[in-house]
């Protein structure tokens, strides 16, 4: 009876080849290691904030006059309204730590090389999504941290030439971050996961059409592909197990390390704490702002310090497949540059003294030098590693790369000159 | 096969054209409603102006009052304090303190941070913003960055001499 009713809906409908063709007999490289679980991750994580969200959004409240309380509503009245509502917070923290792993990881195995840009940039489309979406989501409980982060980040915009100052009116929707705000946010914040998902699917066409990069950086011809059902589900539930047991060890024993104390005292617009600090996530960003003594010059190096990633396939020169994998010199400048994401972090979460202010000047140049210098070093570095010798199926995939290449300019040539 | 008219071409592109503008020009205009919803609404521009009692300000003492929903500063500055306002000019956003005053008794700024929009605190001389460590003297002008200009002085005008309105000049 089944397999009657699933021919019927073949006939009318492709289920049966789209799951075979994209969920159990998707080719896989049989060489992924744990790094590649994080995308998979990303996706259950976005799963459970929908989720979560949508529930407590069945309690929530957004009017400046009763959100903060209903916060507390939810955590002390509503039936584990503690536990969607931790879930949810750590659930946010959790999405970040995940994505920067993601990131990491393309960016150490290098990823992002053609063909794999549009794979690259929908990402870094659905980081910026993401981002909006978080910054967003921390307005609605409405607590001093809420309030004043709000204000700083819609207080970015007024760098726009002109009309700075009425760009910021606009956004708020009042002359400070109000009511108005509030409902919009809570709005927007409802909206924007739906928009993450659709990038999500977009991604996933991509990736489909591109199939996944493996370790050894090397394409594997089709002999070293096996099923993504059950090698790989199985993988991913295994990362998901050790996944879950870190978050509920957050969510269930460690709630409240996520949450700023200062966001348990209401909003007040007349009084700005004294230590303001955004979320852990965006901290080595906040410290890019700081550093830069100009506002509009620390507003556009922010935007660029986010949008530095998506330059990559243009910045690496290197024909050398598989990262960090074959190449000692972007090894070294990859954990140089996480050494020093970590430093800006830092600075980004204490109290700005001239000593930090120094040291986060100097972490932002490094920041950008280090994409900075990408295409001279990656240049550089190929021809030396070319003169020491690379191993043999390396220098088969530069060279049919290359052919490749060549083919593409001739046809393009060849077109141009039936054109003329 | 029948010759085609040349100007039929012309005329079907042309009328695309058109059809392309106007229908554009109808999603644009319909566009502003939407756009003009997120400006503030009237009962947000309606707490435009804010009466403050100055007669409770003791001097060296300041007041923060609430105007269109953010803080203003009311200071009353010791001789001391105006003297030494009146001597310097600031520093990155150079302004002499008489332009910032009506009278030299009683300094009114928004008490918004110029550069990310926190609320400085009142610190030794002049202010220190928590945020970012700017720094504003005794005449609200900024002496340390990375503020790019000094304290707003908000329009307003002395109704009586201890009662002063903020919105209008």
């Amino acid at each position: 009876m089944p397999s009657r009713i699933i021919e019927w809906i073949d006939q009318r409908f492709p289920l049966t080849s789209f799951v075979k063709h994209d969920l159990t007999d998707y080719p896989t490289p049989r060489n992924l290691s744990y790094w590649w679980n994080f995308g998979f991750l990303a996706g259950i994580v976005l799963v459970l904030q929908v989720a979560t969200g949508i529930f407590l959004a069945m309690h929530y409240k957004a009017d400046v006059a009763v959100s903060f309380d209903s916060i507390q509503h939810i955590m002390r009245d509503v039936n584990y309204g503690w536990l969607l509502r931790y879930m949810h917070a750590t659930g946010a923290s959790a999405f970040f730590f995940v994505i920067f792993i993601h990131m990491a990881r393309t960016l150490y195995y290098g990823s992002y090389r053609a063909p794999r840009e549009l794979l690259w940039w929908t990402g870094q489309g659905l980081l910026l999504l993401l981002m909006a979406t978080a910054f967003m989501g921390y307005l609605l409980p409405w607590g001093q941290m809420s309030f004043w982060g709000a204000t700083v980040i819609t207080n970015l915009f007024r760098a726009t030439p002109f009309i700075g100052d009425q760009v910021v009116i606009w956004l708020r929707g009042d002359y400070t971050v109000g009511d108005a705000t509030l409902t919009r946010f809570f709005a927007l914040h409802y909206l924007f996961p739906f928009l993450i998902i659709g990038g999500v699917l977009i991604h996933l066409v991509a990736l489909h059409s591109v199939k996944s990069s493996n370790p050894s950086g090397i394409d594997l011809a089709a002999k070293d592909n096996i099923p993504f059902h059950p090698y790989f589900t199985i993988k991913d539930l295994y990362g998901l197990g050790v996944f879950l047991i870190v978050y509920s060890v957050f969510v269930f024993f460690m709630p409240d390390s996520l949450i700023e104390p200062a966001n348990n005292i209401p909003a007040n617009p007349m009084q700005t704490p004294n230590h303001i600090v955004p979320e852990w996530y965006f901290l080595p960003f906040y410290a890019i702002l700081r550093s830069v003594p100009n506002m509009v010059g620390g507003v556009v190096a922010m935007g660029l310090s986010v949008m530095m990633f998506a330059f990559m396939p243009f910045l690496d020169r290197s024909r050398i497949p598989g990262g960090a994998r074959y190449r000692p010199l972007y090894r070294l400048q990859y954990y140089l540059f996480l050494l020093d994401m970590l430093v800006l972090g830092y600075v980004g979460y204490v109290h700005p003294t001239d000593q930090t202010i120094l040291v986060g000047q100097i972490a932002t140049l490094c920041y950008f030098a280090s994409f900075f210098f990408v295409p001279f070093i990656s240049k550089m570095e190929e021809r030396w590693l070319i003169k020491r010798g690379l191993p043999a199926e390396v220098v088969t995939l530069m060279k049919s790369e290359s052919l490749e290449i060549e083919k593409r300019k001739l046809k393009h040539s060849r077109h141009n000159g039936v054109k003329s | 096969m029948e010759k085609e008219n040349p100007s039929v071409g012309n005329r079907r592109n042309f009328l695309i054209k058109l059809t392309s503008v106007v229908g554009g020009a109808g999603v644009a205009a319909t566009c502003v409603p939407f756009v003009a919803s997120m400006n503030p609404s009237s009962d947000v521009l309606a707490k435009a102006e804010t009466d403050v009692d100055l007669s409770g300000i003791p001097p060296g003492g300041m007041h923060t009052v609430a105007w269109q929903g953010k803080p203003v500063f009311v200071l009353h500055r010791t001789p001391e304090q105006i003297k030494a306002s009146a001597e310097s000019n600031g520093g990155i956003d150079p302004e002499p303190d008489s332009k910032r005053v009506i009278n030299p008794e009683w300094l009114v700024v928004v008490g918004v941070c110029t550069h990310m929009g926190c609320v400085p605190n009142k610190e030794g001389p002049g202010w220190e913003c928590h945020c970012h460590g700017s720094q504003y003297d005794d005449s609200g002008r900024v002496v340390r960055g990375p503020a790019p200009k000094n304290l707003e002085v908000p329009p307003y005008r002395f109704a009586a001499d201890n009662k002063i309105i903020i919105g209008k000049a």
